[in-house]
């Protein structure tokens, strides 16, 4: 006999339904309850790196200050989330859980003979699992960022691994680009990090352009936060993920003291 | 088709009232509440209110939120009493079972994940915010939130509970990290206080547990003689 909370996927909600079509679905489509806010991704001369506040919002309320919304799948693997934090820890869950079992059933034991997955299958991978919950009417509600290298596919002429940068959504849409950015950020950010990118950034020109991002979606975004994480993956490094860090805002420019004109305010009434 | 969408419909309706927030339905218990915990150097101390409402009916005024679930690793309960009354036996008797198994204590980390792994794989039939606090050998004190969605988060101290909206100022502001016993303790009650001064939802006397290596103090304070209010 079935127990009515259940530690299985999909818990009580993985038994047959007495309801079914229509009815069972109006069931299951839900509200995202502690969501994170905006991420960011752009390509530089030696990777791929991403950026994300440390803020996961309890609606509007800004609850836990100190979340971690970037997460090392593996060495050439970086994954950033917004939206609900606790599907974004089901799916870590699940992609670590998949590499450990690669790992154990691998036909050697030795690094250099065992081919990880790539980050170009990883999105490929969570492109098929998104999509599958979203026909089931019972979305995973995250906006994914995966950032690393791909391999050279099938038949192709390099050698050389290349940067990689896709988003998968909360139904399954998947696209790749020199520049990715979710939320807010799709909105502020992406034009900034159209006009400012270049291919052969450097590391330092890459951090200070995504920390430009950052700043503006600080002042614009209710939802975001002013303490960021960096992280980048090259081939050197593998996966590396900073510590938060508080990034500075600016609030003296003369026209916020005092407004011009006969204005009195801030122009508004 | 009609009649079920008529339903759901309604059942939103019903919670976006403000009398109704956690749609409960009629005759169930909610511990609308104030749950607290907060570590310190060997341990951690646990606090909660003790007023469970059915609508506006005080059901229990001497409610006990916090449940033990294995020697030295308690649970502050929020949301519906059954749900959570539910998932408590369920980690109790895991955790036994685990003990059993492994021949040793088991973490807090492992009890909050397994409260985790239930809330999360059952979100949409429950309503429980729950916070899992205890000592082990392994972390010292250590205190996880996890609330409605089935998020969880490791935390320097927690608050929970709809009291917990009225202290976030509060706490910001009391907060140190490296107190002791006494402080944490001190500032539980003080701060359990004052949330229940301003929540309909949260009162009575407030309960303690302070967890260590040595063993487990619960004690209460009884609602006349608060350190704030009522």
């Amino acid at each position: 006999m079935s127990a009515p909370i259940s530690l299985a996927p999909g818990g009580s909600a993985s038994r047959v339904s007495a309801k079914s079509g229509l009815e069972a679905a109006t069931e299951r489509t839900r509200q995202p309850i502690v969501t994170g806010t905006s991420v960011l991704g752009i390509k530089y001369k030696d990777g791929v790196m991403l950026a994300a506040d440390t803020l996961c919002s309890y609606g509007s309320m800004a609850k836990y200050k100190d979340a971690r919304r970037l997460a090392k799948v593996n060495d050439a693997t970086l994954l950033g989330a917004g939206g609900e934090y606790s599907d974004f820890q089901s799916i870590t869950d699940l992609l670590r859980r998949n590499a450990l079992e690669d790992k154990c059933t691998a036909d050697s034991l030795y690094e250099e003979d065992v081919n990880e997955e790539c980050a170009k299958e990883v999105w490929n991978y969570l492109r098929a699992v998104m999509y599958n919950r979203r026909n089931k009417m019972n979305p995973l509600w995250n906006d994914l960022v995966v950032a690393g290298f791909s391999q050279p596919a099938f038949g192709e002429a390099s050698e050389e691994n290349k940067p990689f940068l896709g988003l998968v959504d909360k139904i399954g849409t998947t696209y790749e680009d020199d520049v990715i950015a979710t939320g807010f950020g799709s909105y502020l950010a992406i034009p900034i990090l159209r006009e400012k990118h270049r291919p052969d950034l450097e590391e330092g020109e890459a951090r200070a352009l995504l920390e430009d991002c950052m700043r503006v979606l600080f002042y614009r975004d209710c939802r975001a936060l002013n303490r960021i994480q960096i992280a980048k993956v090259t081939k050197e490094d593998g996966v590396l993920i900073s510590d938060p860090y508080e990034i500075e805002t600016s609030w003296d420019s003369a026209s916020f003291v005092e407004p011009k004109g006969q204005l009195e305010g801030d122009g508004g009434w | 088709m009609s009649a079920a969408m008529h339903v759901h419909a309604a059942a939103t309706a019903a919670a976006s009232a403000s009398s109704n927030p956690y749609n409960l339905k009629p005759g169930e218990h909610s511990t609308g509440t104030t749950i607290m915990a907060v570590p310190f150097e060997g341990g951690v101390v646990m606090g909660a209110d003790s007023r469970t409402s059915t609508g506006t009916y005080i059901a229990v005024r001497v409610a006990d939120k916090i449940t033990q679930v294995h020697d030295r690793i308690w649970i502050c309960r929020s949301g519906s009493a059954a749900d959570t009354q539910a998932l408590t036996d369920y980690i109790k008797h895991y955790l036994g079972q685990l003990a059993v198994e492994t021949g040793r204590a088991p973490t807090v980390k492992v009890a909050a994940n397994l409260m985790r792994k239930l809330i999360y794989e059952n979100k949409d039939n429950l309503m429980a915010g729950v916070i899992v606090g205890g000592w082990d050998p392994v972390d010292g004190g250590s205190v996880y939130n996890i609330p409605l969605g089935g998020t969880v988060m490791k935390m320097p101290f927690s608050i929970g509970g709809s009291g917990s909206t009225y202290i976030y100022g509060l706490v910001d502001n009391k907060f140190r990290e490296g107190m002791t016993k006494d402080e944490a303790k001190a500032m539980v009650e003080k701060c359990i206080s004052h949330a229940m001064a301003r929540d309909g939802s949260s009162g009575g006397i407030i309960r303690t547990v302070v967890i260590t290596e040595d063993g487990c103090d619960k004690q209460f304070i009884p609602g006349d003689k608060l350190p704030y209010g009522p």
